[in-house]
């Protein structure tokens, strides 16, 4: 892509052209040839959207709470940038995504744009795509930006990472995915809501999650350690939101039937409250600096792999390089050493 | 750098149910042939307004947009669509492909109009994924 298309195609969305928003995204998600200056272009005009990332097990109602949350964002004036990822990647490399049915609430209304993406993007990490794509809606005008994921793996948590308030849904009368969550997803999480909470069951997942919560706060490895004093019973912290005793924040539990649209103005509530408290407390800041801390890290990473890997094929390729080992030749060490070394030298002299 | 051969990117396409019909067995198995062949397939599900088709295929910015249509309406939704993406500068590089019962006297009409091919009962799987990756818009 010239210089000049890339000019083009930028000054397009800027000026509000759903095609070029749609052809920035591809373009990152194809990782096409002139992407980086696209995005590199994009950074100056992101900041004023609102990121929300909404994780949870297949099936606990995320594409349909999402596709209220847009609507109800819509009647209160604000534009929605919604990135549903569908991690599934068979063999084919092809894949169905499906999410855009649910999405019933706002068909038609284009201040709704919709991106589904799938998971060949790990050429590169999919949440590197993902915060790209974030870039783009962010930079066309969006003022609210949902991402949409399985959280089924680290994957899955870096993406939602990229947000500033991460929401995780859990479905009724699942002993077993509360299981799943205290397995790390836990700590990913801003608030948990408890959707379909108009099935049996409801009442002990909130139960449970609430004791979770309370154990992660009451943990001595915990970095709020010991603020819920002894005299602090279990139902001392029923609601969550802002700690009045050291301004902390703990996940409150939300409940929401968002096939009717119930309790979806309370999340939304506790998505702002939540909000609120990152600006006021320092914490949005300090979790902005260290998202770009590793973007950058994450971008040296690739670049330099990229370095080696030319350098290595360069070189006669990989497999040469392990024939030598396996014949014992030379070892894995050894080998490394002889391809960096000449890079290594190269930098040091040019410091 | 790792960045794609634009040769090998892969074809999104959206498979479409537009309009009162509501069988969709042709559309499931053409979205999992699709798959198969290794592209990226979204759904629109059923009884979908040409607006809707429209929005879904600018803002996923699908290379191929199959339709499916059995009602005998084709002659009346095709061009809503066309109409839609061309507003979206969005008609000339997306490849429409119509499938489902289009009688023959209607075809030379619709091709006029913009579809790019039509593949009704009895048409391969085979063939139909090959003119999708011939005729994949260049972008």
């Amino acid at each position: 892509m010239s210089r000049a298309e890339t000019a083009a195609l930028i000054d397009d969305l800027l000026a509000g052209k759903h095609r070029a928003l749609a052809r920035v995204i591809s373009k990152i998600e194809n990782r096409a040839p002139g992407y980086r200056e696209l995005v590199s272009e994009l950074h100056e005009h992101t900041g004023n959207a609102t990121i929300v990332g909404v994780t949870g097990s297949p099936g606990a109602g995320k594409s349909t709470l999402v596709d209220k949350m847009a609507e109800t964002y819509r009647e209160r004036g604000e534009t929605v940038g919604v990135i549903a990822i569908d991690p599934s990647s068979p063999f084919s490399g092809g894949a169905v995504l499906g999410d855009r049915i649910r999405m019933a609430s706002n068909v038609g209304d284009m201040d709704v744009f919709f991106r589904s993406m799938s998971a060949r993007g790990t050429l590169g990490g999919l949440s590197t795509a993902t915060t790209d794509a974030v870039k783009a809606l962010d930079a066309f005008g969006k003022d609210r930006i949902i991402i949409e994921t399985v959280g089924a793996g680290q994957n899955e948590v870096d993406i939602v990472g990229t947000a500033d308030t991460v929401a995780v849904l859990v479905p009724p009368s699942s002993g077993d995915d509360v299981q799943m969550l205290k397995a790390g997803i836990l700590e990913i999480a801003d608030v948990f809501v408890v959707n379909k909470a108009d099935l049996d069951g409801a009442d002990r997942t909130v139960k449970e999650l609430k004791e979770m919560v309370h154990m992660r706060d009451a943990s001595p490895l915990a970095g709020t350690a010991g603020h819920h004093g002894a005299d602090a019973g279990p139902d001392d912290d029923p609601t969550g939101g802002v700690d009045d005793e050291d301004d902390g924040w703990t996940p409150p539990i939300v409940e929401t039937v968002a096939k009717r649209g119930d309790g979806v103005e309370e999340f939304l509530g506790t998505l702002h409250d939540h909000r609120e408290w990152l600006a006021s407390s320092g914490e949005l800041e300090s979790r902005r600096r260290e998202r770009y801390a590793e973007e950058i890290r994450r971008l040296l990473r690739e670049e330099a792999a990229d370095l080696v890997r030319t350098e290595v094929d360069t070189r006669g390729g990989l497999d040469a390089y392990v024939d030598a080992v396996v014949a014992k030749e030379t070892d894995p060490y050894a080998v490394a050493e002889e391809v960096i070394a000449p890079i290594r030298d190269r930098i040091e002299e040019q410091r | 750098m790792s960045t794609q051969d634009p040769e090998e990117r892969t074809v999104r396409c959206l498979v479409a149910k537009v309009g009162l019909d509501g069988h969709d067995r042709g559309a499931h198995v053409i979205a999992r042939a699709f798959r198969d062949a290794g592209f990226e397939v979204i759904y629109s599900g059923l009884h979908k307004s040409p607006d809707e088709i429209v929005q879904a295929a600018v803002q996923e910015d699908v290379d191929v947009l199959g339709i499916s249509i059995l009602s005998g309406a084709h002659n009346t939704l095709v061009p809503k669509i066309v109409e839609g993406l061309e507003q979206y500068d969005a008609f000339e590089d997306t490849l429409i492909l119509l499938g489902g019962i289009i009688p023959d006297e209607d075809r030379e009409g619709l091709k006029e109009m913009g579809v790019g091919g039509i593949f009704g009962p009895g048409a391969s799987m085979e063939e139909t994924i090959e003119f999708v990756r011939e005729n994949a818009p260049e972008r």
